[in-house]
């Protein structure tokens, strides 16, 4: 057989596999080593610090694990949020997250190596990512071979759309979860092929670390019985499946209700019922088997499948029925807001008022996928050519994640270890095609080969998807399927005559070859680029700490947020109670130490509604509301001088909304837009925007700075009046030194009896207007 | 995988009991004792779930975890010991080529190990 370069005959097999394994282990140690690295950016452009708002409650629960105990965390009531309600923390988190941290922060200490909790809470995630990294090979080589493994895992390691939720620093329960997401389906890929209870049982305790971190588990909760019940409904139905499926759910579920977060849920949900009739399903379906085997009489086995499929009804009928009972759960909103993108909207605001829960645009595919989007289906088309029962899983998950991550930004995250996948699947048929040696046996003259070879490469270079499939079909050929098992050849043998006849089809000459793999190396190294240029540059903030650049192009650093929560902790007394919208509820218990009236945890919508309605009320409604709950202080955040869009007033229409969701005849959200409809901060604003306590603390003395020009908001271009606004039930505290955070402090009632208004106004020396009536609210105490 | 079940007789008495009869005689005829051993486990398993689950509905199912504790167990090692017999079972010998009845043998030991620690902990 001719080849086109010839390969060294004189190494012995046993140096090749040995050679093979060693440049395996240091291929996937450089891959982990490349995750960790370009995770670290947030590190080194900043400093070693927790971002965003929810790894700061992770680290504060973390803290308190880390010094007080596992029973104390266990127990521990945290008085300090949601005031006055409190909030039984042990209850109502994933405590998978803080255990780890808790873990390593006991081992290393144990070995005498004094790290502090917070490093190891910064650099959990990049950890995991070489974990994550090191299963995903593990999966994708049950796919395909090692070589698409670790393509996979060289994906998976880089790829901006989980970098994002995983840089140094972003220490929230994606940053485990998704390794313990690959590593459980690995296990269930790998016990359904082998129908080994012990892989079973192992994929039922990663399960059960997963249900532990996050609350997506209900993906894996739902992703294997579809696919068992694929499986099934194909006519795949085998022994190995029924000891996978039924160790993994009897281990599993029984593990998942150990969290007390979770609870009862599995029996009680409908989110969970599929598992639970699909693991029925396999019962009845397994003991129809053995029957059949021991009695082979048409009519009986015609009757065992009337039974088989009438009890499968009954049991659905019966979940059904149970569900109309009430005594499972119907789905919930969050469930819903998946299938119906405007159900959040209506029903659940606080949902759809979350940034990383609004559908995604197509743009931010390619940013955080880069080339594996247009990889990605040729890989799923490859998984159709194979169709072995762990392809259909591959294809299954695809199909589904994609959907989702069309729905939510956030779910992103979950598609993003499947593309990997597929796109390394279709990579690796690739190379594996063009870096065969091997050539065809030539009958007939060149003439043959430029049309073989022409339209391969063409459509290769464009990287469409037919390009993969088409060269693959070539691999399947020349290289008579060495790694694939025998069905595998067959099915190609027998597609491929069909098609183009006895003719022989490979690739000829060395040029071809080069040709393709420059063109796919060149999109590598493009994909390599792009992500080491997304992460440092749009994934690598804080947001705790803001970056800008000087004049010269240095950098500056803004720490108004820092500044602010600092002084709080510095100069209010420890009991106070700060108010501010939720998104900041955690960065204040965090940093400042100071209880809050509603966090992130968002479990309460009425006390949100509760802060909403003060915001968007005039002062005088909003006193007697911040009196009742003992707010001592309120902190807004405005970006209308520095040009920080993320700031309270563009934050407000949610507020408005979710107050108005509790009280409809009170805020009504079209008050708060112009006649003619527009949502506006200048002199066109509103009265009722221009008399909100948030429009007013946004803009107290605003004007002042500007002097004699006139305020401009930068945040929204807009002209702000010069009149300014005026506080009479608030005092203004502190305002950092961008002006990104103001704090008000509350006013105690007038020691005269007077209300704060008349007060106030007897203070600057006003006459009282005799004609004008008394106001109608007076504070109460 | 149970074997002959009471469930099974209850939705086919009437038309087949003759097949019924025919297939009991062929499960005696063609199952090793070892695995007739295994299949009266798998019964008593079942009793012993079933009475669980009719105590909880006649009577209370006040600690809740406890039922579902008592009750997993059973469904848990039904499950896996119904894995073993099919694993050993010689007629599924090619479908189960990693595993040999020795390696079933200890799987099953470690998953009901594992089964038991999460019912000890759920017990309450």
């Amino acid at each position: 057989m001719a080849v086109a370069y010839s390969l060294p005959s004189d190494v012995s097999p046993a140096t090749v596999t040995n050679t093979r394994s060693l440049l395996r282990i240091i291929a996937l140690a450089l891959i982990s080593g490349a995750a960790i690295a370009s995770r670290l950016f947030a590190v080194i452009n900043f400093e070693s610090i927790i971002h965003e708002f929810d790894p700061w409650f992770n680290y504060r629960a973390t803290r308190v694990l880390a010094s007080e105990g596992f029973y104390e965390f266990w127990n521990w009531f945290d008085p300090t949020a949601w005031y006055p309600l409190g909030r039984v923390v042990g209850g109502t988190i994933y405590p998978g997250l803080m255990a780890t941290s808790g873990v390593i922060y006991n081992v290393l200490h144990a070995l005498h190596l004094p790290v502090d909790i917070r490093n190891i809470c910064v650099l959990l995630a990049p950890g995991f990512s070489a974990l994550t990294a090191w299963s995903t090979y593990m999966f994708t080589k049950e796919m395909k071979d090692e070589s698409a493994g670790l393509l996979a895992a060289a994906f998976i390691g880089i790829v901006p759309g989980y970098i994002s939720r995983s840089v140094a620093g972003s220490y929230d329960n994606e940053a485990i979860a998704i390794f313990l997401l690959m590593f459980t389906f690995f296990c269930w890929i790998k016990a359904l092929k082998t129908g080994s209870a012990l892989f079973g049982t192992l994929a039922a305790l990663f399960y059960f670390y997963m249900v532990a971190a996050w609350g997506g588990y209900a993906f894996i909760t739902n992703m294997i019985p579809l696919h068992s019940l694929a499986l099934i409904l194909m006519g795949r139905y085998s022994s190995r499946l029924y000891v996978a499926y039924s160790s993994w759910y009897a281990i599993g579920t029984l593990a998942s209700m150990q969290v007390p977060f979770v609870g009862f849920q599995p029996v009680r949900t409908s989110e969970h019922m599929a598992a639970l009739g699909v693991f029925g399903l396999l019962q009845i379906v397994a003991f129809a088997e053995l029957v059949r085997t021991h009695v082979s009489s048409k009519q009986f086995q015609s009757l065992l499948y009337a039974s088989v499929i009438g009890m499968g009804i009954l049991g659905a009928g019966a979940i059904i029925g149970l569900t109309y009972k009430g005594w499972i759960a119907p789905w919930t909103g969050r469930f819903y807001s998946l299938w119906d993108t405007g159900y959040a909207k209506i029903h659940i605001p606080i949902i759809a008022s979350v940034s990383e829960h609004q559908p995604t645009a197509w743009p931010s595919f390619f940013m955080d996928l880069h080339s594996l989007v247009f990889l990605f289906p040729a890989g799923v088309v490859m998984c159709f050519r194979q169709l072995r029962d762990e392809h259909v899983f591959v294809i299954i998950y695809a199909v589904v994640a994609s959907y989702f991550a069309g729905v939510m930004v956030r779910l992103m995250l979950t598609l993003t270890p499947v593309v990997c996948v597929a796109a390394a699947i279709a990579f690796s048929s690739l190379l594996d095609t063009y870096i065969e040696p091997t050539e065809p046996d030539v009958a007939d003259d060149s003439s043959g080969k430029i049309a073989e070879t022409a339209p391969a490469v063409d459509a290769a270079s464009s990287g469409s998807s037919t390009a993969v499939s088409a060269s693959s079909s070539t691999a399947k050929k020349t290289k008579k399927a060495p790694t694939a098992p025998p069905s595998v050849s067959a099915v190609a043998a027998a597609m491929t005559p069909s098609k183009k006849g006895e003719k022989p089809r490979g690739i000829f000459g060395l040029d071809t070859r080069f040709i393709v793999l420059l063109n796919a190396v060149g999109m590598l190294l493009f994909f390599v680029l792009h992500c080491t240029w997304v992460t440092s540059t749009a994934y690598s903030s804080p947001s705790v700490v803001l970056a800008s650049q000087n004049p010269d192009g240095s950098q500056h650093i803004i720490d108004d947020f820092r500044e602010a929560y600092y002084w709080l902790r510095q100069n209010t007394p420890e009991n106070s109670v700060v108010m501010s919208w939720w998104d900041y509820g955690y960065q204040i218990a965090g940093m400042a130490d100071r209880a809050t009236l509603v966090d992130n945890n968002t479990w309460n919508n009425t006390h949100i509604a509760t802060v909403g309605k003060a915001m968007s009320s005039s002062e005088e409604v909003a006193y007697p509301i911040l009196r009742k709950h003992d707010v001592d202080y309120v902190l807004i955040i405005f970006g209308g001088l520095l040009g920080y869009s993320g700031d309270d007033i563009n934050k407000f229409l949610w507020m408005v909304r979710i107050a108005q969701g509790v009280w409809p005849d009170e805020i009504q959200e079209p008050n708060y837009f112009t006649p003619k409809g527009e949502y506006k901060v200048d002199d066109m604003a509103s009265p009722t925007m221009k008399n909100s306590l948030m429009y007013k603390m946004s803009y107290y003395r605003f004007p002042e700075l500007f002097g004699t020009s006139q305020a401009i908001d930068r945040v929204r271009g807009q002209q702000i009046p010069k009149a300014g606004t005026t506080l009479d039930y608030l005092d203004e505290a502190f305002t950092s030194e961008n002006w990104i955070v103001r704090i008000y402090q509350v006013k105690k009632e007038d020691i005269l009896g007077r209300d704060l208004k008349s007060a106030n106004a007897f203070a600057q020396g006003k006459k009282r207007k005799r004609t004008k009536p008394p106001v109608r609210r007076k504070a109460t105490v | 995988m149970a074997g002959p079940k009471t469930t099974a007789s209850s939705v086919s008495s009437s038309s087949s009991a003759n097949a019924l009869q025919t297939l009991w005689k062929a499960y005696n005829d063609t199952t090793s004792p070892r695995l007739k051993l295994v299949d009266t486990f798998l019964v008593f398993l079942m009793l012993s779930g079933v009475v669980q689950f009719v105590y909880c509905i006649l009577v209370t199912n006040f600690p809740f975890n406890a039922f579902l504790a008592g009750f997993g167990s059973c469904v848990g090692q039904f499950v896996l010991t119904a894995s073993l017999r099919t694993q050993v079972n010689p007629t599924n010998r090619s479908e189960f080529k990693d595993v040999s009845p020795e390696r079933a043998f200890a799987e099953f030991a470690l998953g009901s190990i594992v089964l038991h620690f999460f019912v000890y902990n759920f017990l309450g």
